[in-house]
C-alpha cells in the first residue's frame, strides 16, 4: 500500500458503508464502480449466535504493480516520494489492461469517461496533512490511516495498556 | 480558498454536528464538527451522501403547480410570487367555505417547527401533526403516564452504562453517531449489549447476548424479568424503588403469575435465559438502560410494553443514575433565567371550534401528546369528515402516503383533498400528488431557526447555509411567513431575516448570533448536569414519583396493568415486522444517486424452514398479501428470523414518476399495513399486519 496502510477494526465497524460513499463522492466515481470496497461478512449465525465482521479493501498500492506493468500507454504512475500508484486520466486510452492484470481487478471502469479509474488513496488529501476520505469519514473510527510502523506502536501500546489497566495488582499499581 | 462551516445535518432527525469543506461555493467535504468529540470526526453514510442532492437533476428545482392529473408528473413552473399566490387564494376559498379548521399540517419535525406551529395558530387550525406521534407515540405516552417527561426529554447515558438491553432498537443500523461511538466504546470496556429481535441485525450481530424473540412477544419477556427481579428481592434497587415507585406492590402482585417458564412458551425464550439476564442485568445496576425504543414491537398494545421498559429501567434504580437513563436537562438547570424564545408563544386568537381532526389530547386520545398529534388518524378522519370536513394539508417535509399504515386508504384521502401543497426538496410520494410544491431548500443550502438541545450539558446549536441555492428553493421559515402575509397573519412572523429569527430567539438568553462562529454551537454548561438521587429527581407526574400505577391512564379509565393478552399468529401466515438500514431515513432518501446506489430496494426474510415448505428459494420472487394489499418483491431465505415473522425494510416500492432512481423498486410497507392504532398511546401498530407469503 505504498507507504501507508488502511486498518479495519472489524468491533468498531458496523457496516455502514459511509467508507465507499465517501470515497465515491471525493472521486467522482461513477454508478456501478466503486474504488475502495468495504467487504462484510455477516450478520450470519454461527452456533446458534449472530455475528459479523468486516475489511475495507482499497488498491493496495503494490510495491511491483500488475496494473502498472500491464498498462501500455505507461499511464499508471507510481510516486516516488510514498510509492502510490495512481493513473493520468489524460493518459487513459481505456484498454482496461490494467483491471485484467490485477490480481484483485482493483481498477475500475468508468463508463462515463471511458477511462478505467483507481484508488490513489486520495493522494491530495495526503498532501495536504489529510487522511484519504474512506478513513476520515468513518463514523466510528473502525478505519485507521498510517504508516505501518507507527499503526503497529499505537496498537500495541493501546493492547498494552488495556492489560496493565485491568490488572492493577498483577503489575503491582 | 477553502473554508469550513459548522452547522447541523438534516439526512435524518438526528441532527448530528458537521463540519463542511467549502471551496468555490462547493462542497469539498463532510466531516463531523471537530469539537464534538463524540462524532470522531465522521459522519453516516447517509451524512456522507448528503452531495448527491445537490445538484441531482432529480431534485424539485423550483415552484411548481400541478398541470396534469394528480400523479401523473405533469407541471407547470411558477414564480415564487404566483406559487404563493395561487396557495393562498385556494386556501381562501375553501376556508370561506369549510373554515381554516378544515387545514391539516403535518411535518418531520424540524427546526422551523415552531414556525409551523405558529402558523397554523395564526391562520386558525387546531390541526397539526408530527412524524413523531407516528414513529414513537405510544412511546411518548409511556414515558409521560410513569415519568411525567416524554421519550425525547429523557435519554441513554451510553458510554457509563455496563448493561445495555435493546428490543428490536437496531442502533447500529440506525447511526446516531454520538451514541454509537458512546456505546461501542463502552463495549470495548467491558459492556454488555443484549439485543431481543426476531430478526438477527447488524445490531443483533455485535451484541454480546442475541435472543430471538417470537414477535409480539416482548411484554411478555418483560412481564417474566419484572418476577425474576421482584422474586429474588435483592435484585431490584430497593432504596431507589422505596424512594421514588408509587405503585410498586401493584406491580408486585400483578406479575407473580408471570413466572420464566410461563415466558418460555409464550417468547421462545428458554426459562433460564431469562433468568440469567435478570442476574447479569442485577449485576450491572444502577448502570443500566433498557432502551424504550423507536420502532419495533409496535402492536396494539404497545404503551403497555413500553412502559414495562421503563419499569424495569426503574426497578434498577437507572433514571438518572450514571450510565443509565437520564432527563435531559434545559437551560434553566444550567442557571439561566429562560431558554430561547418561542414564536409559538405569541398571543393568538382564540379558535371558535376547538375539536381536532385526531381528537388528541380530547376524547377519542385523551393522553396522547397533543405537540404531536396522532398523524394516524388523519386519512380516516378526512375520509369519514369525522369530525368535520378536512380539505387542504401542508405536507412539509413529510410524506403520510408511504409513511401511514393503509396505502390505499391514504390514497382515497389525499384524492378527497381539495388542496395538498407540499413543501419538499425531491419528489415523495404525497409531493408527487400534490397540487403545488413549494420546495425548500436543501439543508445545506439554507440557516434555519436555532435549535434548543437539552440535554446532560444543554446546547444551543445552528444550522447555517454552507453554498448558495442551486435552484429556485427557499428556507421553510420564509415560505411559511409568505403564506401568512397573504392569508391576513404576517403579524405572527416579525422577522425578514435569518438573522431576526435568531436575535428574536437569543433576546433573553445573552447570546449573540456571533457566539457560533467559533463551534456551532454554544454549550449552557461545561459539566454534565445529574439530579441528587436521594432527594432532587424532579419528576413531572402529580406524585413527583414514578408512577407504576398510573394517575394519568387511571384518570382517563385506561389501566395501568391490564390482563396479558396473547397474540397469537396462525399457522399459514406470518407476522409482518418492518424495520431500517443505515442507507435510508424514512420514506425520504431512497431516490438519493448514493444511497440508492447503496440499498436500491429492499427484500422479504423468510425462515428457510417455513420457506422451504412454501417451495420458496433464495431470491425468487414472492407475493406478499394482507387484508390492505400486496406486492410483490424479492425473498430473502435465512435462518436469521424467527419463523413466524417476515421482514422488509421501510420505506420502498416508491410510485413517483419524477423520482427515477426508486420508481417502483421493491415493495411499500404501507401497501401491507393494516390501520390499526394504539387506542390509548396513539402509535400505528407498524407490526401488527398477518401476511400471506407464496412464490409467484
Amino acid at each position: 500500500m505504498g507507504d501507508y496502510l488502511i486498518y479495519t477494526d472489524p468491533a468498531k465497524c458496523v457496516a455502514c458503508h459511509a467508507c465507499e460513499i465517501a470515497c465515491k463522492v471525493k472521486n467522482q466515481v461513477p454508478a456501478g464502480a466503486t474504488l475502495g470496497k468495504i467487504v462484510v461478512l455477516g450478520p450470519k449465525l454461527m452456533n446458534g449466535k449472530p455475528m459479523m465482521s468486516s475489511l475495507f479493501i482499497p488498491c493496495f498500492h503494490c510495491e511491483d504493480a500488475w496494473c502498472l506493468n500491464a498498462c501500455p500507454v505507461n499511464a499508471i504512475r507510481k510516486r516516488d516520494k510514498d510509492g502510490l500508484v495512481y493513473i493520468l486520466r489524460e493518459l487513459c486510452v481505456g484498454c482496461k489492461s490494467c483491471i485484467l492484470a490485477c490480481p484483485w481487478h482493483i481498477p475500475q471502469w468508468d463508463a462515463t469517461a471511458g477511462k478505467a479509474m483507481k484508488c490513489n488513496m486520495c493522494m491530495d488529501r495526503i498532501d495536504e496533512g489529510l487522511e484519504p476520505a474512506c478513513v476520515a469519514v468513518c463514523p466510528t473510527d473502525a478505519l485507521q490511516f498510517g504508516e505501518p510502523a507507527a499503526l503497529s506502536q499505537k496498537s500495541r501500546e493501546e493492547y498494552g495498556l488495556s492489560l496493565l489497566g485491568r490488572s492493577r495488582t498483577r503489575y503491582g499499581h | 480558498m477553502k473554508k469550513t462551516v459548522y452547522t447541523l445535518c438534516f439526512m435524518c432527525s438526528v441532527r448530528c454536528p458537521i463540519a463542511v469543506v467549502v471551496e468555490d461555493d462547493q462542497v469539498v467535504s463532510i466531516g463531523g464538527n471537530p469539537h464534538v468529540p463524540a462524532m470522531k470526526g465522521g459522519v453516516c453514510p447517509k451524512g456522507a451522501a448528503a452531495v448527491g442532492w445537490v445538484n441531482d437533476p432529480q431534485r424539485v428545482h423550483g415552484p411548481l403547480i400541478r398541470s396534469g392529473a394528480r400523479g401523473s408528473g405533469q407541471w407547470k413552473t411558477a414564480s415564487w410570487d404566483a406559487a404563493l399566490d395561487y396557495t393562498a387564494d385556494r386556501c381562501r376559498e375553501i376556508f370561506e367555505k369549510y373554515g381554516s379548521k378544515s387545514a391539516v399540517y403535518c411535518e418531520r419535525v424540524n427546526l422551523a417547527t415552531d414556525l409551523s406551529k405558529t402558523f397554523m395558530k395564526a391562520i386558525g387550525s387546531p390541526n397539526y401533526f408530527s412524524h413523531d406521534t407516528v414513529c414513537k407515540g405510544s412511546i411518548n405516552t409511556a414515558c409521560r403516564s410513569l415519568t411525567g417527561y416524554t421519550d425525547a426529554q429523557i435519554s441513554a447515558d451510553w458510554g457509563n452504562a455496563r448493561h445495555v438491553v435493546l428490543y428490536g432498537r437496531n442502533i447500529f443500523e440506525s447511526m446516531e453517531v454520538k451514541a454509537v461511538n458512546a456505546l461501542l466504546d463502552a463495549m470495548a470496556q467491558g459492556t454488555k449489549l443484549t439485543t431481543i429481535d426476531p430478526r438477527v441485525s447488524i445490531t443483533a450481530a455485535k451484541s454480546s447476548r442475541y435472543m430471538m424473540i417470537r414477535p409480539g412477544t416482548d411484554l411478555a419477556l418483560n412481564y417474566a424479568l419484572m418476577h425474576v427481579i421482584i422474586r429474588e428481592r435483592h435484585f431490584y434497587d430497593v432504596k431507589y424503588v422505596d424512594r421514588w415507585v408509587e405503585g410498586f406492590d401493584k406491580l408486585c402482585n400483578f406479575v407473580k403469575e408471570f413466572t420464566p417458564e410461563w415466558a418460555e412458551a409464550e417468547t421462545g425464550i428458554p426459562a433460564e435465559e431469562i433468568v440469567q439476564l435478570a442476574k447479569d442485568i442485577n449485576e450491572a445496576k444502577p448502570a443500566v438502560v433498557f432502551h424504550y425504543g423507536y420502532r419495533g414491537s409496535g402492536h396494539p398494545n404497545e404503551i403497555y410494553f413500553r412502559r414495562s421498559i421503563m419499569i424495569l429501567n426503574a426497578l434498577m434504580g437507572s433514571i438518572e443514575a450514571k450510565g443509565g437513563v437520564f432527563i435531559k436537562k434545559g437551560p434553566k438547570d444550567a442557571g439561566l433565567a429562560a431558554g430561547i424564545r418561542k414564536f409559538s408563544d405569541q398571543q393568538f386568537p382564540k379558535m371558535a371550534d376547538g375539536r381536532k381532526f385526531d381528537g388528541c389530547g380530547q376524547e377519542k386520545f385523551p393522553i396522547v401528546d397533543p405537540a404531536h398529534g396522532v398523524g394516524a388518524m388523519f386519512p380516516s378522519a378526512v375520509l369519514n369528515e369525522d369530525p368535520y370536513p378536512l380539505k387542504v394539508l401542508f405536507a412539509f417535509r413529510y410524506d403520510p402516503l408511504f409513511s401511514l399504515c393503509d396505502y390505499q386508504q391514504t390514497l382515497r384521502a389525499l384524492e378527497k383533498l381539495e388542496l395538498i401543497v407540499s413543501c419538499d426538496i425531491n419528489f415523495g410520494g404525497t409531493t408527487s400528488r400534490a397540487d403545488v410544491i413549494l420546495p425548500e431548500s436543501f439543508f445545506l443550502e439554507r440557516s434555519d431557526p436555532l435549535q434548543m438541545a437539552a440535554g446532560l450539558k444543554p446546547a444551543i446549536n445552528r444550522r447555517i447555509a454552507c453554498i448558495k441555492p442551486r435552484f429556485d428553493t427557499k428556507p421553510m421559515w420564509w415560505i411559511l411567513k409568505q403564506l401568512a402575509e397573504r392569508l391576513g397573519a404576517g403579524d405572527y412572523f416579525p422577522y425578514e431575516t435569518i438573522e431576526d429569527i435568531w436575535k428574536y430567539q437569543l433576546a433573553d438568553v445573552g447570546l449573540q448570533a456571533g457566539d457560533f462562529e467559533a463551534k456551532g454551537f454554544v454549550s449552557l454548561s461545561d459539566k454534565p448536569i445529574w439530579w441528587d438521587r436521594e432527594n432532587g429527581i424532579q419528576f413531572k407526574t402529580p406524585s413527583g414519583k414514578i408512577e407504576f400505577a398510573s394517575s394519568l391512564l387511571e384518570k382517563h379509565s385506561f389501566q395501568s396493568f391490564p390482563p396479558y393478552e396473547p397474540l397469537e399468529t396462525p399457522q399459514d401466515r406470518f407476522r409482518l415486522i418492518v424495520g431500517r438500514c443505515v442507507a435510508h431515513t424514512n420514506v425520504m432518501t431512497q431516490n438519493n444517486t448514493y444511497l440508492n446506489e447503496l440499498v436500491p430496494e429492499n427484500v422479504l426474510w423468510i425462515n428457510s424452514e417455513r420457506a422451504a415448505a412454501l417451495g420458496i428459494k433464495n431470491m425468487d420472487l414472492v407475493e406478499i398479501a394482507s387484508a390492505a394489499g400486496s406486492g410483490r418483491l424479492k425473498a430473502f431465505v435465512t435462518n436469521m428470523i424467527q419463523p413466524e415473522a417476515v421482514f422488509m425494510l421501510h420505506g420502498f416500492g416508491h410510485q413517483e414518476p419524477e423520482s427515477r432512481r426508486s420508481y417502483q423498486r421493491g415493495v411499500a410497507d404501507a401497501m401491507l399495513q393494516e390501520a390499526t392504532v394504539d387506542p390509548v398511546g396513539g402509535s400505528p401498530a407498524f407490526d401488527h399486519t398477518l401476511v400471506t407469503v407464496k412464490r409467484v
